[in-house]
């Protein structure tokens, strides 16, 4: 496992998205932890919640004061710097938790097959037809705004993914031939499952949950710019995208007039997607076992 | 070993894999991989049990161990009747009976040690404590002819005879009373193959194990069995100690699969029975004798109706109805 594991890193690191992606999470990563040092709260306060800076209504371009502008009576600087805290959170607890549900059922009905197979299935089927955004945004109207429920609805609506992935694979590993060497041994069932099945099956998840992080934290933001994720003054990229609802379309004769509003929190949702992406991508390329070298 | 104690005893098993279709999944036919197939293995002995492909003799092994569940039928092991046992008494029972399978490549998993792969049995069953298992594992892997040094080593490391090796080692290492050999050589190199048969013929005077050992190859059956079973789409055809099945074969089947041996001398003449046409579908199969179809000499009784397993002379059994009407001299 160890050599294994080395030298998927390895080649990893010998792929150039690979890299890109790996530096640009370690950017976003960085940002995150030194998040009270780039951007002081005051003291006292939620650092969550981004400070009133001025009192007008008016957006204010970039100036020395407030390097990314004001939106919102707010600055996006703070606004962009605390958001990556709150992106990282949504994409990762989001990302175990759908990740976790998702390997459960799928590996239930991967393992045991026929009627619970068909069952489960079924469930899984059926929330994949419901229309991803608009389940999101029904279940957080009746769940209360906020992030936590923002949260909630995004697992509810997410954990079929991972389950019909691992399912496909676990029906392969299956009938490999270890796996009946196993049960002649005596090894119970949930052991078969979690030392024979899952191992051999659990790394297409891992790299698709990857590529799921990025996706989240757009679909997270998309709520909130509707209204119904991160509450007023939140720091979260979404939230942001929101003060500029009213700003987008830009002044008279002056269509980009108010870019700074849209270029930062929407410029840093974008890299944060990409390096996500990247990484997934690198991931599959590394531990596809057909390029073992 | 005849009068010996009977380890295993199969009875009229029978194992049916339905074939579905449609939208309602409804049953259209069932292929009968084993058929009604009852035999004995003797404790100590080695049964051979030959056949085609397709034929259900791989089938057969893994119903024996209940590895797949049985349609019908009874299979008593050591005197206590397995076959409804439940699965948390089922995996006591898993101890004395252990396989070997047939794909070296398929049968290690990519993600363990060898020392995970061999000690796991033992870790179940708690057969040696924790504190001797390295000990132990280090011992079986220098049993079945590999360096100690391999033990933290993972299988895409070996070779198809060293992996087979570390295959046999986990079927030893919980010291079986009965071990199924699925064409465990059939996917081995020739000159690696009779030094994994030579393992096998060890180890069983050391542990005093019994074999049943599957396998296409009649020349490898030869070599290591006592008694031959000679399987025909998912049915016995017959049944007899080796001298006595290579000398006179009685089912025309058995005496076409002997006659397709080649014998390593350019010299030796002897009749060659080419079977016509490929095995027919065990989803359909042929009336009365199943074998009438390529049968040399059917007549129409074989058509008509089934023969049953007989026993000619003491210990020979066999289901036709004209044994012995085709001979090895031709």
């Amino acid at each position: 496992m160890q050599e294994e594991t080395r030298k998927a890193l390895r080649r990893l690191f010998s792929n150039v998205s690979g890299v890109l992606g790996v530096v640009l999470l370690g950017f976003f990563v960085v940002v995150a932890l030194f998040a009270p040092l780039l951007a002081p709260p005051k003291s006292g306060r939620d650092p969550y919640f981004m400070p009133v800076v001025t009192w007008s209504a008016d957006p204010l371009p970039p100036s020395r004061e407030h390097p990314f502008g004001v939106a919102g009576k707010r600055d996006i600087f703070y606004g962009v710097v605390w958001g990556t805290r709150t992106a990282f959170r949504i994409g990762i607890l989001v990302t175990l938790a759908s990740t976790a549900i998702g390997l459960f059922v799928g590996s239930l009905a991967g393992y045991f097959g026929k009627i619970l197979d068909e069952i489960l299935m079924r469930v899984t089927d059926i929330f994949m037809a419901i229309p991803f955004l608009v389940a999101a945004m029904v279940l957080t109207t009746v769940l209360g705004t906020g992030l936590d429920k923002v949260m909630i609805a995004l697992v509810v609506f997410s954990w079929m993914y991972p389950a019909r992935l691992i399912r496909g694979n676990i029906l392969q590993v299956k009938e490999e031939q270890f796996v009946l060497a196993a049960k002649s041994l005596g090894v119970s069932d949930f052991v078969i499952i979690l030392r024979h099945v899952l191992p051999n099956a659990i790394f297409p998840v891992l790299i698709q949950a990857s590529m799921r992080m990025g996706s989240l934290v757009i679909t997270a933001a998309a709520l909130s710019f509707l209204g119904l994720g991160a509450p007023q003054g939140y720091a979260d990229w979404g939230a942001l995208l929101n003060y500029a609802r009213n700003w987008m379309l830009g002044g008279y004769g002056a269509t980009f007039k108010y870019w700074y509003m849209i270029a930062f929190p929407g410029g840093a949702m974008v890299l944060f997607v990409l390096a996500w992406n990247l990484l997934g991508d690198a991931l599959r390329d590394a531990f596809d076992p057909r390029l073992r070298w | 070993m005849r009068n010996g104690e009977v380890l295993l005893r199969v009875e009229n098993l029978k194992k049916y894999f339905p074939l579905r279709a449609g939208v309602f999944k409804k049953v259209v036919g069932w292929v009968k991989a084993v058929d009604g197939v009852s035999f004995e293995v003797f404790t100590g002995e080695t049964l051979g049990v030959v056949g085609e492909s397709g034929c259900g003799k791989s089938t057969l092994g893994m119903t024996i161990l209940r590895l797949v569940e049985p349609t019908d039928g009874r299979i008593v092991f050591a005197g206590q009747d397995i076959t409804n046992l439940p699965p948390a008494r089922l995996r006591l029972i898993r101890k004395d009976m252990q396989m070997i399978f047939q794909d070296p490549f398929s049968s290690l998993n990519p993600r363990m040690t060898v020392q995970a792969i061999i000690e796991e049995g033992l870790k179940v069953h708690r057969v040696v404590p924790q504190s001797k298992m390295r000990e132990e594992v280090e011992m079986l892997l220098e049993r079945v002819g590999l360096s100690r040094d391999y033990i933290r080593r993972f299988p895409h490391e070996f070779s198809g005879g060293q992996r087979q090796r570390i295959s046999i080692a986990r079927a030893i290492a919980l010291r079986p009373r009965l071990v199924i050999a699925d064409e465990a050589l059939s996917s081995l190199d020739v000159s690696v193959r009779s030094q994994i048969l030579e393992l096998l013929r060890e180890l069983k005077k050391e542990y005093s194990l019994t074999y049943l050992f599957i396998s296409h190859d009649l020349a490898v059956v030869r070599q290591i069995s006592h008694r031959i079973l000679v399987m025909y789409l998912g049915k016995v055809v017959e049944l007899a100690p080796k001298e006595r099945f290579f000398s006179r074969p009685l089912h025309p089947y058995s005496v076409a699969l002997i006659s397709a041996v080649p014998i390593p001398d350019p010299e030796a003449r002897r009749s060659r029975i080419v079977l016509k046409g490929d095995v027919p579908s065990p989803l359909q199969p042929p009336s009365g004798c199943r074998f009438h179809t390529r049968c040399p000499k059917a007549q129409r009784v074989c058509a008509e109706l089934e023969p049953s397993l007989q026993e000619i002379e003491s210990g020979h059994f066999v289901a036709c109805h004209f044994p012995g009407c085709v001979t090895l001299e031709g």
